[in-house]
């Protein structure tokens, strides 16, 4: 038995996020290699070579791979996938890309988004937006499967694995990479930071996220938003937490001028404590915070800032 | 260009759903069903295309029992020309529901098919790469933007980082994310006029795809409950209780 793990990387760093998957693919049982695809990537190579659990890290370093499209990443993963019994990814955004085409072209259904592995064959996953939770059995000889990070605690890194380069490439010449658009921030990334601090449609306007800035910069914390404020364009997509957008588990997450709707709980009601800033007594959100402030935000932010 | 749009009918997204007692599955007897919100989605977009005179029709398409009709007329009330609806009463898996859907390109040979990246109820986010597979296409998922330039399809993607533009070769699959667009209401004439709009209906045996079940749902349960907290009547308070009784700040 044999688990093949893909690297979630942007080329020049490992995401921390792999660690926790590759904790996944050790309770799914036998050796891990871990397959870096991307271009220009050794830096990536060698920390993938120092992740606990794993034998070998497979090395596929060319230009078909540098925007890791799906139509590419798809066809490497999927010849690769004869020696594997489980192809394990990250579900973010480039697992949840390529991975149902890996699933399609081997012939097997795909397992997305587990929290927790209960054997070889079956997995736990949440459904309807994180209000049930279904215990689901493969039937397919492979298993294809997404990890939902904030299920799992991170492997360590103080290991080494053999680094082995591929030589093939496959270039599906269907698509091409035209231009990014990456948000730059100092803050530590929404899915890895302790604490989390969002704002909703409360905030009125981009210009007042300023408020959680300060708050922020004395947690160490990184700053999320509700879908609303993300529509509104308040703050840009990737700073969206919930159902569709990203889903969290920080040790403290705080919650301003947000609701609570389903699709937002979603996304950080695993949070380990939950604050909630707001000035309707009602809003559901207070059902799930473990303290919770009525207030208008405009006059409690400054001064949570102040007593920090 | 003909454009398909699969959709799905599910749960409404203002409904919190439950678990049955026996653990079996979730109760979904006398819950408001709606089509998928992301589906929605994907059926203005094409609607667009089309009124932007770049699509010449626009198809939808449905898999599931005779109730799936409802959402199918309220694709044709947004703005669809036909519709068809694939009959089963099976619960599918994802990967079934890309086979039958490949049978329907392979016969209506659109140039882009268009899709929700998720359904609501089972969270899959599936479909369409699978599709896309099958079909041989590439994909642009998640996609806030989507531009046809000739032979070629420029899809905006929402990914972890920001934004993320591909050209991809036509015919396409796209997967739309909430940003692409807001989907208009079914206005009464329009909701009127989709009464009389093609629905033809084919049983999905006639596909000549082996529906059996890849995963067993073997059990369903609601998720661990958060006890209520307590409400702090100050900033003082709050910053007390976080240092010393929660201990997640110092
Ligand atoms: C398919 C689908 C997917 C979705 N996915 C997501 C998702 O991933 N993430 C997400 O967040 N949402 C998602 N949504 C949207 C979700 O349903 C809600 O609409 C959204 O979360 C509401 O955002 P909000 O709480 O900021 O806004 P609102 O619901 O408008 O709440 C604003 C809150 O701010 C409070 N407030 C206003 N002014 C002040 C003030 N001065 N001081 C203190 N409090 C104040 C109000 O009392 C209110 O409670 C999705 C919806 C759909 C249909």
């Amino acid at each position: 038995m044999s688990v093949l793990v893909f690297a979630e990387h942007d080329n020049s760093q490992l995401k921390a996020d792999t660690l926790k998957t590759v904790a996944a693919a050790q309770a799914m049982g036998g050796d891990i290699h871990l397959l870096v695809a991307g271009h220009n990537c050794q830096a990536v190579v060698d920390a993938a070579s120092k992740v606990n659990g794993v034998t070998k890290v497979l090395v596929a370093d060319n230009a078909a791979y540098e925007h890791q499209l799906a139509e590419n990443v798809s066809l490497l993963v999927t010849e690769l996938a004869a020696d594997y019994d489980h192809i394990v990814a990250t579900a973010l955004t480039t697992g949840k890309n390529f991975m149902p085409r890996v699933a399609a072209l081997l012939d097997v259904a795909q397992i997305s988004d587990i929290i927790a592995v209960e054997s070889s064959d079956t997995f736990v996953r949440p459904i309807y937006a994180g209000n049930a939770i279904a215990t689901v059995q493969s039937l397919d000889s492979k298993k294809v499967i997404t990890v939902r990070p904030t299920g799992f605690d991170a492997v360590a890194t103080d290991g080494n694995a053999e680094v082995v380069a591929l030589d093939k490439v496959t270039d599906a010449g269907t698509s091409s990479h035209v231009s990014d658009e990456l948000s730059e921030s100092e803050r530590p990334d929404l899915g890895a930071a302790g604490v989390v601090i969002s704002g909703g449609r409360g905030m009125q306007n981009g210009d007042n996220f300023k408020l959680l800035e300060g708050i922020a910069d004395k947690l160490g914390a990184a700053i999320g938003a509700s879908r609303a404020a993300v529509d509104a364009g308040f703050v840009p997509n990737d700073m969206q937490v919930g159902q569709t957008g990203k889903i969290v588990a920080p040790d403290l997450y705080i919650a301003v001028g947000i609701s609570g709707a389903i699709q937002h709980l979603a996304g950080m009601k695993d949070s380990k404590i939950i604050v909630a800033i707001n000035k309707d007594a009602e809003a559901p959100i207070f059902q799930v915070a473990d303290y919770g402030l009525v207030a208008d935000l405009f006059d409690a932010l400054p001064e949570l800032e102040s007593k920090l | 260009m003909k454009v398909l749009v699969p959709i799905k009918r599910v749960i409404d997204y203002n409904v919190k759903v439950r678990v049955k007692a026996d653990s079996s599955n979730v109760d979904l007897a006398n819950v408001k069903m709606a089509i998928n919100p992301f589906c929605e989605i994907a059926v203005e977009e094409a609607v667009r295309l089309k009124e932007a005179g770049t699509a010449t029709e626009v198809i939808a398409v449905s898999i599931g029992d005779k109730s799936c009709q409802e959402q199918l007329r309220t694709a044709l009330a947004l703005g669809a020309d036909r519709a068809i609806q694939i009959d089963t009463d099976q619960n599918l898996d994802s990967l079934h529901v890309a086979k039958l859907l490949q049978k329907v390109v392979e016969e209506e040979q659109p140039q882009l098919v268009i899709l929700g990246k998720q359904s609501i109820d089972s969270d899959n986010n599936q479909t369409g790469q699978m599709l896309a597979a099958l079909t041989g296409m590439a994909q642009g998922t998640f996609a806030s933007a989507v531009n046809i330039d000739g032979e070629k399809v420029n899809v905006t993607r929402e990914v972890d980082g920001g934004l993320q533009t591909v050209a991809l070769n036509l015919p396409a699959i796209v997967t739309t994310d909430l940003r692409l667009n807001e989907p208009r209401y079914a206005s009464l004439p329009n909701i009127m006029k989709a009464k009389r709009k093609p629905l033809a209906v084919k049983p999905a045996a006639d596909f000549g795809i082996d529906l059996a079940a890849r995963t067993t749902l073997l059990k369903v349960t609601p998720p661990a409950e958060r006890q209520a907290g307590i409400v702090v009547e100050s900033i003082d308070e709050l910053v007390e209780k976080l240092k010393n009784e929660a201990k997640v700040i110092s």
